[in-house]
């Protein structure tokens, strides 16, 4: 407990602490055999990590890092098709920072760009769509990825590039919904959680009812969560008293933030633009149905996979394969945690990353792998 | 990169656009505010207000002490620098 007097409000960190200690206790979750909570959202692994969370808990008590990172679970052969966009003659390839140094299986685009290829980081798709505007002999291609949380800034510029008439601007979509993988995850007779502590900014957009499946088909809690460390642990303790309860139902945690309806106008405009395609693939969890979404027919022109003729809009036949000793998949799944991984900290680092998961801070190697240790040197 | 950073409204950029000046971290920026401006007011009322905006979009309106909190957070975890730089690089200037 010697980092508590670190936090905001140690007073309330303690007696949280204290509360989780009981809770688990009451359930019966043992270092062998413990209650284990799903954190979904990478930037809720981030912070675990970043404040250890994870050390502060009791052993009766583990936290599973889950899929809620976008650049991590972004597939090889997705990575290739944008190489390959960014390679083509007249493209000027945009995507944000951490999506340039995804490897796929011909390298990442950070290594296109050393090579010539003209690729540009930007903060938002306004900014593809800026760039479009002050450079019409080029096609701008915007590499499109994210959850719930960066789609209707996505819908957006399409929407203005519709507007006014911008026919050099395309997305490269891939953007991916939050519910159809966890219910792949619970459907995997060889996953084990108990609980979930919901993501905060993609509830903040689709709200709090899409969760609800999670616990009315598959009697699993969910608390949608907020990202001190204080909220991350109330909502800790929120799941546990259900567990303990015998109960199951999705509670807000976040609610001065998230309403249960979500954001509606920000819905409607993903759905003007985006709908589901049948299936997607993720790394490490293969195709899920419904999971991925595309771009509605209707703007067909602002799509890269169709006017570029790329991705599943070219028919791609199988997956590509992930790099020699790399787990992603498991990690990903929660089946395995990062240090156990063979390449973990040696051929895989954050600084040349073999695995997706070492990319951004956000994933659980990169977090394992600048904090597991830190607290550990200092104790 | 699904971290929502809390920025405030400092001025109308394009009311046709729905696009606001933003002060994220310190860094002005333009962002879309459609999603969160009430449509009954003029969009000079945003001004002075606090939204959490992501990749350019402000996706929800917080409160001054929620947007505070979330900023304490964003530097422990060592994400405000971060973000700073992305903002700074993708000015277009
Ligand atoms: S250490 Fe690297 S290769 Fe291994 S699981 Fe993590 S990211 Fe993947």
């Amino acid at each position: 407990m010697k980092f508590v007097d670190e936090f905001r409000d140690p007073a309330q960190v303690r007696a949280l602490l204290a509360r989780i200690g009981r809770l688990v206790d009451r359930i019966g979750g043992t270092r062998d055999r413990p209650v284990t909570i799903m954190e979904i959202c990478g930037g809720h692994t981030h912070a675990i990590f970043r404040f250890g969370l994870h050390r502060l808990t009791p052993e009766g008590l583990e936290f599973v890092h889950g899929p809620g990172c976008p650049v991590c679970v972004l597939p090889m052969a997705r990575v290739d098709d944008c190489v390959e966009l960014a390679q083509r003659p007249g493209v000027l390839l945009t995507t944000f920072g951490d999506a340039v140094r995804v490897p796929g299986t011909r390298g990442s685009l950070l290594q296109a760009k050393a090579d010539g290829a003209d690729v540009r980081i930007v903060y938002s798709p306004l900014d593809a769509l800026e760039l479009a505007r002050r450079t019409p002999g080029r096609e701008v291609v915007f590499f499109a990825l994210g959850f719930e949380t960066t789609m209707p800034a996505t819908a957006a510029a399409v929407l203005q590039a519709e507007r006014e008439g911008i026919a050099n601007f395309t997305l490269f979509c891939n953007h991916i919904t939050v519910p159809p993988p966890l219910r792949a995850l619970l459907q995997d007779p060889d996953m084990r959680l108990d609980g979930f502590v919901g993501p905060g900014h993609v509830s903040m957009v689709i709200g709090t009812e899409p969760y609800r499946f999670i616990a009315e088909e598959f009697h699993r809690p969910v608390v949608v969560s907020g990202f001190e460390p204080a909220d991350l642990l109330q909502s800790v303790a929120m799941v546990l008293e259900q567990i303990a309860q015998g109960r199951a139902a999705v509670e807000n945690q976040y609610a001065r933030v998230v309403r249960p309806e979500g954001n509606p106008r920000a819905l409607a405009l993903m759905d003007r633009v985006f709908e589901p395609r049948d299936r997607f693939e993720w790394r490490g969890l293969g195709e899920i149905d419904s999971s991925g979404m595309r771009m509605r027919e209707r703007y067909a022109a602002f799509d890269a996979e169709r006017k570029f003729g790329v991705g599943y809009g070219a028919g791609r036949a199988r997956p590509a394969p992930e790099s020699d000793g790399c787990r992603c998949g498991d990690v990903v799944k929660g089946a395995m945690k990062p240090p156990a991984c063979p390449l973990f900290g040696t051929a895989c680092t954050p600084q040349s990353p073999v695995g997706a998961l070492m990319v951004s801070s956000e994933g659980s190697c990169a977090a394992y792998h600048q904090y597991a240790g830190l607290r550990e040197a200092a104790e | 990169m699904c971290l929502g950073v809390p920025a405030r409204i400092v001025a109308i950029a394009d009311a046709g656009r729905m696009l606001a000046v933003a002060d994220i971290l310190g860094v002005r920026r333009e962002v879309n505010i459609s999603c969160i401006a009430d449509p009954d007011a003029p969009l000079t009322d945003e001004i002075g207000r606090w939204v959490l905006v992501h990749v350019g979009f402000a996706v929800s309106r917080v409160d001054e002490a929620e947007a505070q909190a979330t900023l304490d957070m964003l530097h422990q975890i060592g994400e405000a620098e971060g973000e700073r730089g992305h903002l700074r690089a993708s000015l277009l200037a």
